[in-house]
């Protein structure tokens, strides 16, 4: 498609958001403001990522886009199709042969590398936004620390219910200084942010674009004697038998029949081949 | 045996292919051409090129015309297009006293200088449906006046302010900025908050400004002034050295003229609020008037009264209906992966709460 330019966006444009992805990475955990562009997908359906995307990736770039942990997911297809069209960039639905991975909702389970990317598409950059509106006032509270309120919140979900009843979105500290939503991913997938590969956060409507170099560490909030715990069903996936992946529960039929499956489609399916591999 | 849903790439094509022939109808009915929606659906026209921030009537009819008369849809498709469109240059601000009006009306003065000239409006029309519309569009012609307007239209707030009775506005050469190149920060100026509301949702706007007229925050506006009418658009050529007019566009522009009892910094006067839009939209441009007068608070010295009109950020934030729309509706993506790990959080607090109740049932 030669009438837009490299990945939709004209290049002053992807000057702009680099120099914010810059600024993120410079300040692990800090949401930077960026002039977020109309894009001509939705907000809501990842135009944060989108863009972030957009303005990292280079033609010999390998993209893999998940939603859910799946490559086959509409909004995926929907995606990595607009990149096709508009890059012209190979595309893969391996983990480990992807050089840009852009996600919603989850981490892949394969352990990432140093020469990969990750991009978070976000719908809300703000983690104190539920417990403080404005956000001129939770500005405030991130430049003073003042992070008093988050505990106030997670001490009060043990009182009334024995646990944190927090389960996806769930609070993180990053290198002792700025709460961050991880985004919607699970807790689960919490532990995987300490990871090799550089990991990119864009909320488009929100005009936030936040970043985590390699290696930051990044601590789930959690007290002492309550510690933060991450879970997943009490099941191994009924495809590929795994034991340590997410999984998403399908029902089957309507007489209460269930069964697990990993939510991960890439990491599934290649431990299927080789289950069959092996037997053959 | 459970096999992992896969197809959605062809399910997204037929789709598309389905929403295609919804939009045509039944193809025995003839094709709705983009001119005649330009030309027979002007409002619809107007309010997509007001709040998609583009003025071009005929790329909004094309627009409206894909989106099935969706204006949202048509909005988000000409924002969408906007966003690709190179910056050439910023035009010299228009000067609305030298409008071609079709209409300019005002509620505070009977009669003023350049007349009230009431256009093409609904205002005074019996909302009977017309039948014979529904037969032929054959109007007849309308008669021309037997002279033109007046070519002066002063605005009424200069005549006010003639007498000193009427707030000034700080006069500054300072560049707007803007919002669909810059992030939003908090405050922001008045300038950015009129840009904010021109492009803002017309219900949004309406819901706010009525809300005032209701006793939140009320401001105790008059229609000082409506006008409608066509402006020339002045640039500035840096090869010629000069500036030339490229083109018109119509805008409505109306000034609000607010009644003041004073306050702790300011005498008792009247003060202002501003509406403009592109296009032709009455409602949208008083309503936008009477928001922004109720967001002057700060500045005019008045009371935080707690009203959502007055409160910046929560009308600044919520007034956009693409981004509103966009929020809304991704609700209907899948959330497979946050719905399960809600499902076994909710499962282990009530296996707790319910184990806490036997023991306690156990120990009576």
């Amino acid at each position: 498609m030669s009438e837009y330019n490299f990945a939709y966006l004209d290049e002053q444009t992807k000057r702009m958001i680099r120099r914010s992805i810059l600024k993120g990475l410079a300040i692990p955990g800090y949401q930077v403001p960026f002039a977020s562009r109309e894009m001509p997908m939705p907000y809501g359906w990842g135009t944060g990522g989108v863009q972030v995307s957009a303005a990292t990736l280079t033609p010999d770039d390998t993209l893999k886009v998940i939603d859910q942990g799946a490559d086959d997911t509409t909004n995926a297809i929907s995606i990595r199709k607009f990149f096709q069209k508009t890059a012209g960039v190979n595309v893969t639905e391996k983990t480990a042969e992807a050089s840009l991975i852009q996600t919603r909702h989850r981490i892949p389970e394969v352990t990432l590398r140093e020469d990969q990317i990750l991009v978070y598409q976000v719908p809300i950059p703000e983690p104190l936004r539920f417990l403080e509106p404005s956000e001129v006032e939770t500005r405030k509270m991130h430049a003073l620390e003042e992070y008093g309120l988050m505990h106030v919140k997670l001490y009060e979900d043990i009182s009334k219910h024995g646990a944190i009843a927090t389960s996806y979105a769930y609070p993180v500290r990053v290198e002792g200084r700025y709460v961050m939503d991880p985004s919607p991913i699970p807790k689960f997938d919490n532990p995987k942010m300490e990871m090799a590969a550089v990991q990119l956060f864009g909320a488009g409507r929100e005009q936030r674009i936040y970043a985590l170099p390699p290696y930051t560490e990044v601590i789930s909030l959690d007290f002492e004697d309550y510690p933060f715990e991450a879970s997943k069903a009490d099941h191994a996936c009924d495809l590929c038998g795994a034991e340590n992946s997410y999984l998403d529960e399908v029902i089957i039929d309507d007489q209460g029949g269930r069964i697990f499956v990993c939510s991960d489609t890439d990491f599934c399916t290649s431990r299927q081949d080789q289950t069959k591999e092996e037997a053959a | 045996m459970y096999v992992a849903v896969k197809g959605g790439e062809k399910a997204i094509d037929n789709a598309h292919a389905w929403l295609a022939e919804d939009r045509r109808g039944d193809p025995s009915i003839d094709v709705l051409s983009v001119a005649q929606i330009r030309e027979q659906l002007s409002f619809a026209v107007n309010r997509v090129m007001a709040e998609g921030s583009l003025y071009d009537p005929q790329l909004a009819a094309l627009a409206i015309k894909q989106a099935r008369g969706d204006l949202i849809e048509a909005i988000f498709l000409l924002r969408a297009y906007r966003t690709t469109l190179p910056r050439f240059g910023t035009s010299h601000p228009i000067e609305t006293e030298k409008m071609s009006c079709i209409r300019r009306i005002s509620a505070t003065f009977k009669d003023a200088p350049g007349g009230q000239v009431l256009g093409p409006t609904f205002d005074y029309t019996h909302r009977l449906l017309d039948f014979k519309l529904a037969a032929d569009g054959d109007i007849e012609e309308a008669e021309l006046a037997s002279k033109p307007l007046d070519e002066a239209v002063p605005h009424i707030t200069d005549i006010l302010n003639a007498e000193g009775l009427i707030q000034q506005e700080p006069n500054t050469d300072s560049e707007p900025g803007d919002l669909t190149r810059e992030p939003l920060e908090l405050p922001a100026n008045r300038a950015l908050r009129l840009q904010s509301l021109a492009r803002g949702d017309e219900g949004f706007v309406l819901g706010m400004a009525y809300s005032t007229q209701r006793g939140y925050a009320r401001n105790h506006a008059f229609v000082g002034e409506l006008r409608i009418g066509d402006v020339t658009v002045e640039l500035d050529i840096p090869e010629l050295g000069f500036s030339i007019e490229i083109g018109e566009v119509e805008v409505t522009e109306c000034e609000t003229v607010n009644q003041f009892q004073g306050s702790k910094t300011e005498p008792p006067q009247f003060t202002r609020g501003y509406g403009l839009v592109l296009g032709q939209s009455e409602r949208k441009s008083i309503s936008m008037a009477l928001v922004d007068r109720a967001l002057r608070w700060k500045e005019l010295g008045e009371d935080n009264l707690g009203a959502p009109a007055q409160d910046e950020e929560f009308v600044l934030y919520h007034c956009d209906n693409i981004q509103a729309t966009g929020f809304l509706e991704h609700i209907k993506l899948p959330h497979y992966v946050d719905f399960q790990s809600e499902l076994e959080l909710i499962r282990k607090l009530r296996r707790e709460a319910q184990s806490h109740l036997q023991t306690q049932e156990a120990a009576e």
